[in-house]
């Protein structure tokens, strides 16, 4: 390269390119600037939700204190505010629903996957999506109205005589209780996994399926050896959704769940979660009840989030490995 | 059968270099989709021990050739394969082998690197073996380490066998999944352009190794690379797309024969890059 050249070029150097990168760069600053804008004012949407629920809670905290969460007593007619029945029906209807849901909706994503036939997939898989189109309410109503008689009179008695009224399935078959609302919740949160576990499955390279047939795998080898776990991080998402979404589902379990803060001593006994009870009392609640009542929802807001929480690590560990 | 061969040697279809019986033969064989006809009247012999490539443009039907013979197109609604393909004798599409059997008699490499991404180095290698019922574990770690011996990935992998297998790269994770098809010790491996997704250096590695394999199995290979034909192949089949989109055989014969004397004058051209 002669010289002239060389100085040519260092001179459309000099002249061009600063230009062209204000240019750019005062775009780029407009659109970082405004997304800066709208995280900040998420954050601070947030920030201002959680300091007011725990500011509304904060006389319930510092007079009860611990009670909240480990008090066996929920009566605030009488002041009395023992959170720990809520927090075990909430708990616990959730867990029973996962275990009616989860099996259910993970072998509907493998039959949608690999079982069915195209065109017989499609409309199953819109009628499972429909279920989630379904208002809580309806599913309330049908709970009451279908399920309520058929498990007093078929369901737990049958559960009672297989058990010999053996916990948890001892106590009197009422129908309305814990049981009734896990089966609504399992029904509610079925769609969720069914649709996030088949989509994570329909994304797994096709060639993880040929390449364990091709080394001799039977079809369910393949699937419980191969498929299910290389999806393993996606369906724990599904499952984690469908948790937090049971956890905080309330209409439909305040129908069902007969309403009734005490200690759940088996499936069949009546309860209360805490977003059925805050929904029920806040009406008729006197100012010492509201603060009670803002302290479930805290409780409730810190169960879903760590529900949430646990979920990510399980799936970034998993996600990390696999990727 | 003997018939139909007779014919197709005739037809000039069925010309291969043989010391020994065929290990696998083709008699007219044709794949359907939905009755759409993606190959048509394809015979060839598989020489044991030998590697027999399949060449041709995209659409020739090579990979759907190569499918059809570890029963892969089960999988696929609407597809249906006619004809003989005869293993060793037996028709493995007439009921004379369970499809399983005949998938760890006839193993397969993929186009992509496809180790199951769960599982260790270790899990990968004996996936195969497991899934066929073998659980002691004395036998597995023996199988892994023969298997990975001749994948050539033993020295590198010997330490970390927990490791995950997505910590290899492309070119292990490839001999990764040989060593894996190699550990059910199959008669034939099936290798649906092995290369196409591996750098220049992988390429190699993986070409050398189907050298030193040959001893040991039969390998088919679908590669888009006529070099890489030329390269590794003994025998070589030449496919093109008829004018109704069907895959037609072309020419069957020794690779050398192929590549410097042809008998059809499209197989001239394709080798000499005229088309395709």
């Amino acid at each position: 390269m002669n010289q002239s050249t060389k100085s040519l070029l260092s001179r459309r150097n000099a002249s061009d390119s600063p230009r062209a990168k204000g240019a750019r760069g005062e775009s780029d600053r407009f659109y970082v600037w405004t997304l800066r804008g709208f995280a900040a004012l998420f954050s601070a949407i947030l920030l201002e939700f959680v300091y007011s629920i725990v500011h509304q809670s904060w006389p319930a905290w510092t007079h009860e204190g611990l009670t909240l969460l480990t008090g066996t007593t929920w009566n605030p007619a009488n002041s009395v505010y023992g959170g720990l029945p809520l927090i075990l029906d909430t708990v616990i209807s959730t867990l029973v629903a996962l275990l009616f849901a989860v099996p259910v909706g993970l072998g509907t994503a493998l039959v949608l996957n690999f079982v069915l036939p195209r065109r017989l997939q499609t409309i199953t898989a819109s009628m499972v999506e429909l279920l989630a189109a379904i208002p809580s309410v309806v599913y309330g109503l049908w709970g009451l109205y279908v399920l309520v008689p058929w498990m007093s009179t078929t369901i737990q008695p049958w559960l009672g005589r297989l058990s010999g009224g053996a916990w948890p399935f001892s106590g009197d078959p009422l129908g309305a209780g814990i049981m009734l609302a896990s089966t609504v919740l399992a029904v509610m949160i079925l769609p969720t996994i069914v649709a996030i576990s088949r989509d994570v499955i329909a994304a797994l390279p096709k060639d993880l399926n040929e390449g364990a047939l091709s080394l001799g795998a039977s079809r369910s080898q393949v699937l419980r050896k191969v498929i299910l776990p290389s999806a393993k991080s996606g369906i724990l998402g599904a499952i984690s959704l469908g948790a937090g979404r049971a956890l905080g589902e309330t209409v439909a379990v305040l129908m069902v769940i007969g309403g009734n803060a005490q200690m759940p001593r088996s499936l069949f006994s009546v309860g209360a979660t805490l977003a059925s009870t805050i929904a029920t009392e806040y009406t008729e609640a006197s100012p010492g009840n509201v603060a009670a009542l803002g302290a479930l929802a805290v409780i409730l807001m810190v169960l879903t989030a760590a529900v949430n929480a646990f979920a990510r690590r399980l799936v970034r560990r998993t996600g990390a490995l696999s990727s | 059968m003997n018939d139909s061969l007779d014919a197709a040697i005739q037809d000039g279809a069925v010309v291969g270099e043989f010391v020994t019986d065929p290990l696998l033969q083709l008699r007219k064989v044709n794949v359907s989709f939905s009755g759409r006809v993606a190959v048509r009247d394809v015979s060839f012999d598989v020489a044991p021990n030998k590697i027999t490539a399949l060449i041709g443009p995209s659409g020739s039907g090579k990979t759907t050739i190569l499918r059809s013979l570890n029963r892969l197109h089960d999988l696929t609604k609407g597809a249906k394969v006619e004809g003989d393909l005869l293993l060793g004798g037996v028709d493995i599409y007439k009921g004379g082998i369970a499809t399983m059997l005949l998938r760890s008699r006839i193993g397969m490499v993929f186009q992509r690197p496809n180790p199951f991404p769960t599982l260790s180095i270790y899990d990968n290698v004996v996936s195969g073996l497991r899934f066929n019922g073998i659980r002691k574990k004395s036998l597995l770690d023996e199988a892994a380490e023969s298997a990975l011996i001749s994948a050539a990935l033993w020295d590198s992998v010997s330490s970390r066998m927990k490791a995950h297998a997505s910590t290899l790269s492309g070119g292990e994770q490839q001999r990764l999944c040989i060593a894996r098809a190699l550990a059910v010790e199959p008669e034939i491996l099936l290798m649906d352009e092995p290369t196409s997704s591996l750098d220049p250096v992988s390429t190699q590695r993986i070409e050398e190794l189907m050298t030193e394999l040959k001893n040991r199995v039969t390998m088919i290979i679908v590669t888009h690379n006529m070099q890489q034909a030329a390269r590794v192949s003994d025998n070589c089949a030449f496919l093109l797309m008829a004018e109704d989109r069907a895959g037609e055989l072309i020419e069957f014969a020794p690779t050398s024969k192929i590549f410097h004397d042809p008998s059809d004058p499209r197989t001239v051209d394709y080798v000499n890059g005229r088309f395709g």
